[in-house]
């Protein structure tokens, strides 16, 4: 009976801790990196990320102490953590600069009391594309991660947590349609396809960057739509233009067009569950568009 | 002898390789020559800017001339004034030159102070490839342009359809596999050219030359990519083959594939000096085994102005120009300074070689490439520590060889880790070299064991 009891406790905590996705995305992101770095041999100083994180941070709680919002350290967490994921560079300096802008754009591009750009993203194309110092590595992750990922991923979505699971796999689908559609017109064996659907950079943007409910359409059918568009535009650019880091290209240039998508699908904004707070109180967020996501 | 043709793994991306495709590789030697290393490879020196490429393929060719045949889908059409017959020392150049090094250390006379000196030494080789003929329009097939350059006869082929293309290969001696035709028929689709060469036998004599000469080939596309998938078809297991990649911005890597480190900076037991292309080719595999036998390893990565330790001098600016380093100023062909340790110069050229090993299974799609701004440097290098083997008379000499034995063990831990060797084979093997034993210790007194009592308490 008690074991019963101590159970439900713990289940009862877990269920809270978890009932904010960002908290499960904060988990599963860390845990990329620490296998990035131990399993994966990934060049990552530590003062990187405390400098991308304290970045984040920093920046995120100016603009709320201005905009008089109260500050919730998770979002620009996320944004940092996606930020060390998957930008490289020997400077600890765009590092920090990266953390900047990501959470300036929040506060700075807007559209309708909504951010337009995927913070991470944002701060990722721009960086590097301005500064050679600064790079996307599409083939730092391999392929093996692929389970890992998938678990991690699925796991989110059949618990429900990933509030966006239908843009993760919509993406992935439409994407999944593409290469095997190429595949076939050229007469290639299927292992290249699945060989490029492997691509652990492929998954961690699926499942940890375009899936930010805050930047992503309000409605369903505006989420499926606008994932169609990222991957087809991602493809384009990659078997076209040859651009390897095409699908992470392909959200900032769509994400323009999430305003419009709305527009035309409108359906209710999107708000985080719960508010950070130092007590264990959950807290439905407030009014319209209190809190501001990363991811 | 009518041509007939194979394909083979000997080329690893370009390929149609005759049937008897004997790979000269003379590995990596630390003080003697001659040991085969990775066999069966291909070696290729890739230029990379913007969208400019300038691609020299090492060509180890020995068998029979007339069977020499070599085909490599090229991203563009190709001209004659674009290809080059390049210096086969150039690429065994670059290859010392960012070949895994060994590097030794002398301990010192524990008795006495201090100086430091090293050495080192290493190298390496490869490579086969193949080629073809005509007839043309009706088979679908253009010869965009046909021409001699050095000892080769090459065409340039567009094709509308693959069967077209077969035909072709096939009327003109070469026995295309079955298979090729799929990938022959993906290239045609993306639009990709095939380069053709052969051996023209009356030009080869004119050079006097017993070998095949690289080809070198400029073009402009935004494709950074290499072809291996024709090179697998008929493969024997697994292909190595050494990317040698020279850009102005910094590393180069695999974006389709994951690039990683060789391990470096171990110490190692020193009777590895006259087994380093064993050790070297062990650790490799357990590496690669690691990650499920395939990989793609950076072996190397620095910028060419310098080196330490060098395993060679960087190239010279005429070396590099040869090579086809478009971008170096217009200088007063200064030449590099030679000696041991060279002072960095501003050559603006970075080097980065890559190993990769694979197979048709583990590696289905084309190399992909990317230029990053990594510019940090990294070298395969593995160190050995000579104890000090002199006589030692004092007091420290003790600690001296307890230190040196416990080295010892962790050296042959860290070998055992890096090959999977057996570490009591290690032992016997240190035995039987007879170098890099460890110190029998004897204490004063006769008595065994440590004496870090006599510390305490004095020696009474």
């Amino acid at each position: 009976m008690n074991i019963g009891v101590k159970t439900n406790a713990k289940g009862g905590r877990l269920r809270r801790l978890f009932a904010d996705p960002r908290n499960y995305q904060i988990s599963v992101l860390s845990s990329l990196i620490l296998l990035g770095l131990f399993r994966y041999g990934l060049h990552l100083p530590w003062w990187h990320v405390a400098g991308c994180v304290g970045a984040t941070l920093t920046t995120q709680f100016a603009a709320d102490k201005v905009i008089k919002r109260p500050f919730d350290p998770r979002s620009p967490l996320i944004s940092a953590l996606s930020l060390t994921l998957l930008l490289r560079t020997g400077s600890v300096t765009l590092s920090i600069a990266a953390g900047v802008i990501a959470i300036a754009s929040k506060y700075l591009i807007r559209w309708r009391g909504k951010h337009i750009f995927n913070p991470a993203n944002f701060g990722l194309v721009l960086l590097s594309l301005t500064f050679g110092a600064a790079w996307i590595s599409p083939g730092q992750w391999g392929q093996a991660t692929l389970f890992a990922l998938l678990l991690l991923a699925l796991g989110g979505v059949v618990t429900g947590k990933a509030k966006r699971w239908d843009v993760s796999l919509s993406l992935l689908g439409f994407y999944a349609a593409l290469v095997f559609g190429r595949a076939v017109w050229l007469g290639d064996p299927l292992a290249i396809p699945i060989h490029q659907m492997q691509s652990g950079a492929l998954l961690i943007f699926a499942f940890f960057m375009i899936s930010d409910p805050k930047t992503t359409p309000d409605s369903r059918f505006g989420r499926v739509l606008f994932a169609g568009l990222v991957a087809t535009v991602g493809f384009s650019i990659q078997f076209l233009l040859f651009n390897a880091a095409g699908i992470i290209l392909a959200l900032i240039l769509c994400a323009p067009l999430v305003p419009f998508i709305d527009h035309l699908f409108p359906s209710g904004r999107y708000q985080w569950p719960t508010q950070f707070s130092l007590s264990r109180k959950s807290v439905t967020g407030d009014s319209h568009e209190t809190l501001t996501p990363a991811e | 002898m009518k041509l007939s043709h194979l394909l083979s793994s000997a080329f690893a991306f370009g390929f149609i390789a005759t049937a008897s495709s004997a790979n000269a590789f003379c590995g990596f030697y630390v003080a003697k020559a001659g040991t085969d290393l990775f066999n069966e490879s291909s070696k290729v020196a890739l230029v990379r800017d913007g969208d400019r490429t300038v691609i020299t393929m090492a060509n180890d060719y020995q068998g029979d001339l007339t069977e020499f045949a070599m085909v490599i889908p090229v991203p563009t059409a190709i001209k004659r004034e674009q290809v080059h017959i390049s210096d086969p020392a150039l690429l065994k150049h670059l290859d010392a030159y960012t070949a895994p090094r060994l590097v030794e250390y002398f301990d010192d006379d524990p008795c006495a102070p201090q100086v430091m000196y090293e050495a080192m030494r290493s190298s390496t080789d490869v490579v086969v490839m193949t080629g073809t003929r005509q007839r043309a329009k009706s088979l679908g097939v253009t010869i965009e342009d046909e021409f001699t350059v050095g000892e080769y006869d090459i065409q340039l082929l567009s094709a509308t359809q693959s069967d077209g293309l077969m035909t072709y290969l096939d009327e003109n001696g070469y026995q295309v596999p079955i298979g090729a035709n799929r990938i022959l028929g993906s290239y045609i689709k993306q639009d990709m050219k095939f380069f053709i060469a052969k051996v023209n036998l009356e030009e080869q004599s004119k050079t006097g030359n017993e070998y095949l000469r690289p080809i070198a080939v400029a073009f402009e596309s935004p494709k950074f990519m290499l072809p291996i998938r024709l090179g697998t078809l008929n493969a024997r297991g697994d292909q190595d083959l050494f990317v040698y990649a020279l850009t102005r911005e910094g590393q180069v890597e695999t974006t389709n594939y994951r690039t990683q480190k060789i391990p470096t900076g171990q110490e190692l037991p020193v009777y590895i000096k006259d087994n380093f292309p064993d050790f070297y080719k062990s650790m490799y595999a357990t590496s690669a085994k690691r990650d499920g036998g395939h990989g793609v390893f950076m072996e190397y990565a620095w910028d060419m102005g310098w080196c330490d330790p060098c395993a060679a001098d960087p190239l010279s600016r005429e070396e590099l120009q040869e090579l086809g380093v478009f971008w170096l100023p217009d200088s007063q062909n200064k030449p590099m300074p030679r000696g041991r340790r060279i002072m960095p110069q501003a050559q603006n050229v970075f080097v980065t070689r890559l190993h990769v090993r694979y197979d048709a299974k583990s590696f289905p799609e084309d190399l992909k490439f990317k230029t990053t701004g990594n510019k940090e440097n990294y070298q395969g290098r593995y160190v050995l520590r000579h104890a000090y083997e002199g006589e030692m008379k004092c007091e420290a000499a003790t600690d001296y060889k307890i230190a040196v034995n416990k080295r010892k063990d962790e050296e042959v831990k860290a070998l055992a880790n890096l090959t999977s060797w057996d570490r009591a084979e290690i032992w016997s093997d240190i035995e039987e070299a007879g170098v890099g034993k460890k110190f029998t210790i004897t204490y004063k007194g006769d008595d065994r064991g440590p004496t870090w009592w006599k510390d305490i308490w004095g020696d009474k």
